[in-house]
C-alpha cells in the first residue's frame, strides 16, 4: 500500500519539471488520481528521497518512459460495458454504414482493446473494408503493444462473455490464435488501424471523423481540461457524427452540449 | 458497546464493506436520521454488472438522497454517494469526487483502501470511517492512514459479521479503534451529527 510520502507541493514541483523537461502537461489532471499514481510509483520503485525521484524523472530519459506509462492509467478491456457495444452495433455503426467511407478516432486507446473490439463489430457488419480506425495515445509504449494485437489469454474468457452480451453471435475464439500466454488477434482487424501518438492536452485536431471514442480518459482530467478536449473533439467530428464516452463521463456541463443529442441510454452523443 | 460520541466535527463518513455487509447496511439505513449533517460515502465490493441495484435497495429504505457517485460531483451534507461498480472513488481538495479506472487494489475496484486514504488526506481528523463484514483485507491499510491523520476508525464486531475476516484484520492491525455491533451502527452515526 502507498505511503503518504509525496505531498501536494511535491506533486506540483514534479509535474512542472515534467512539463519543462519533457513537454508533457499533467497540471490539469485530476489531482487526487495523479497524486495517487505518483505516490504509488515512488513507493514501487523504492526511491529513498523525493530529491532522488525528482532528479531521475527530470534527467533519465529511459526512466521517464516508465514514469509516463505508470502515471497514466492503461487499464482497459475488450467489449467493456457490453450494452455500449450493443448500441454501437445496432444504432450507430449501421448509420455510418450508409457513408462511402468511415473514419473513426479512438482517443486514448491505451493497449488497443477498444479499437480491436470496434474492428470486430465493423467486420461483422461488413463495414471494416471501408473503415479506418485512428488509434492514438499519449504514450508510445502502449501503442507498440496495441499494434501487436496480443492480449493476455487469461482475460479472454471475460472478453468472450462481454462479446456475447454485446450482441456478438460468432465464436469469439475465431478472432485470435492462442500463443503461449497470449491471444494474437487476426491481422485483418488491425489492417484498418493507424496508430499514432497524440496528446489530448497539447495536440490539435488532425482529421474529421464520423465517430470518436474516448472512454475513461476524461475522468482523469479536471473540468477545464475536459471542456478543452470536448472543444477539440467538436472540431474533429463531422455534422451528424458521434461522440462516445465512458460509462461515468458526460457532456452535461460543457457549454456546447446542447448541440449534441444523446443516443438512448448510452454515453453516446450525436452532433446536430 | 456504550460508546457516547461527543463530537460535532464529522465532515464526512465513509462506510466500507464487502461480502456480508449488505445485511448491516439494510439495517443501518432505515434507522438513519433525515438531517445527517455530513456526506456519506459507501464503498461496497460487488460485481460490475449490478449497477443500480444497491442504490435502489438503499434508497427505498431512507429519506436521505442516495446516488451512485458521478465524477466531479461535490460531496454535500445529508446525501449518500455510492462508489460505482468497477471504479475507484477518490476525494479532491475541493471536496469533489474523482473516479478512477486504474488497477484493482486487493482484487477490488472500487477499493475501500483507495477511498479511505484519499478522503483521510482531505478530511484528516474530521473523517469517520466504518469497516463492515468482508472476506479480504481491503480497508485495513486505508484505516491505518485514517488513524495516522487523526480520523476516527470504527469496525464492525467480527463476532457479529457474516464474514469476519475483514473486520478481524482491521481489529488486529489498526489502533485505536471503536468496535460496534452491527445493530448499534445507526445510533453511532446519528450521534455524529453536528
Amino acid at each position: 500500500m502507498i505511503s503518504d510520502a509525496i505531498d501536494n507541493d511535491q506533486v506540483e514541483i514534479l509535474l512542472n519539471d515534467v512539463l519543462e523537461s519533457h513537454g508533457y502537461d499533467f497540471l490539469e489532471y485530476s489531482h487526487a488520481s495523479i497524486k495517487r499514481r505518483i505516490s504509488r510509483l515512488y513507493a514501487l520503485d523504492n526511491f529513498v528521497s523525493f530529491a532522488e525521484f525528482r532528479y531521475t524523472v527530470r534527467t533519465d530519459k529511459q526512466y521517464f518512459k516508465r514514469f509516463l506509462e505508470e502515471i497514466t492509467v492503461n487499464v482497459t478491456e475488450m467489449f467493456r460495458d457490453p450494452s455500449f457495444y450493443k448500441a454501437l452495433r445496432n444504432d450507430v455503426l449501421p448509420v455510418l454504414g450508409t457513408y462511402p467511407f468511415i473514419r473513426i478516432w479512438v482517443a486514448g486507446c491505451s493497449t488497443g482493446e477498444e479499437a480491436y473490439s470496434l474492428a470486430i463489430v465493423l467486420k461483422e457488419l461488413n463495414l471494416l473494408n471501408k473503415s479506418l480506425i485512428y488509434a492514438t495515445d499519449i504514450n508510445p509504449s502502449v501503442l507498440e503493444k496495441a499494434k501487436k494485437g496480443m492480449f493476455p489469454l487469461n482475460y479472454l474468457k471475460q472478453y468472450s462473455e462481454n462479446y456475447l452480451r454485446s450482441g456478438g453471435t460468432k465464436d469469439f475464439s475465431t478472432y485470435y490464435t492462442a500463443n503461449y500466454s497470449l491471444a494474437k488477434f487476426d491481422e485483418s482487424l488491425n489492417s484498418k488501424m493507424i496508430f499514432s501518438t497524440h496528446n489530448l492536452v497539447s495536440d490539435h485536431s488532425f482529421n474529421e471523423f464520423q465517430l470518436i471514442l474516448c472512454r475513461n480518459v476524461l475522468i482523469y482530467f479536471d473540468k477545464d481540461l475536459q471542456h478543452k478536449v470536448f472543444n477539440l473533439f467538436d472540431g474533429s467530428i463531422e455534422k451528424l457524427g458521434y461522440l462516445a464516452l465512458g460509462s461515468k463521463e458526460s457532456l452535461e456541463f460543457w457549454p456546447k452540449a446542447k448541440e449534441y443529442k444523446r443516443v438512448q441510454m448510452e454515453k453516446i452523443w450525436r452532433k446536430l | 458497546m456504550a460508546e457516547t460520541v461527543i463530537s460535532n466535527s464529522c465532515s464526512a463518513l465513509i462506510i466500507g464493506g464487502s461480502a456480508g455487509s449488505l445485511d448491516v447496511l439494510l439495517e443501518i439505513f432505515p434507522a438513519l436520521r433525515n438531517d445527517i449533517s455530513f456526506p456519506i460515502i459507501l464503498v461496497v465490493h460487488r460485481k460490475a454488472s449490478n449497477e443500480s441495484l444497491l442504490t435502489d435497495l438503499l434508497q427505498s429504505r431512507t429519506k436521505l438522497q442516495v446516488n451512485e457517485a458521478e465524477e466531479k460531483e461535490f460531496l454535500t451534507s445529508g446525501k449518500v454517494f455510492i462508489a460505482p461498480a468497477d471504479y475507484h472513488l477518490l476525494v479532491e481538495e475541493d471536496q469533489s469526487i474523482s473516479l478512477d479506472y486504474s488497477e484493482k487494489v486487493n482484487y477490488s475496484r472500487p477499493s475501500i483502501d483507495v477511498t479511505f486514504q484519499s478522503a483521510a488526506e482531505i478530511f484528516k481528523e474530521k473523517l469517520v470511517c466504518i469497516l463492515l463484514s468482508g472476506s479480504n483485507a481491503d480497508g485495513v491499510e486505508g484505516l491505518k492512514i485514517v488513524n495516522n491523520l487523526g480520523g476516527k476508525v470504527v469496525i464492525q464486531d467480527p463476532n457479529t459479521a457474516i464474514m469476519p475476516y475483514m473486520p478481524q484484520q482491521a481489529v488486529i492491525n489498526v489502533r485505536p479503534h471503536v468496535i460496534l455491533d452491527g445493530h448499534d451502527m445507526a445510533d453511532y452515526i446519528n450521534n455524529l451529527n453536528g
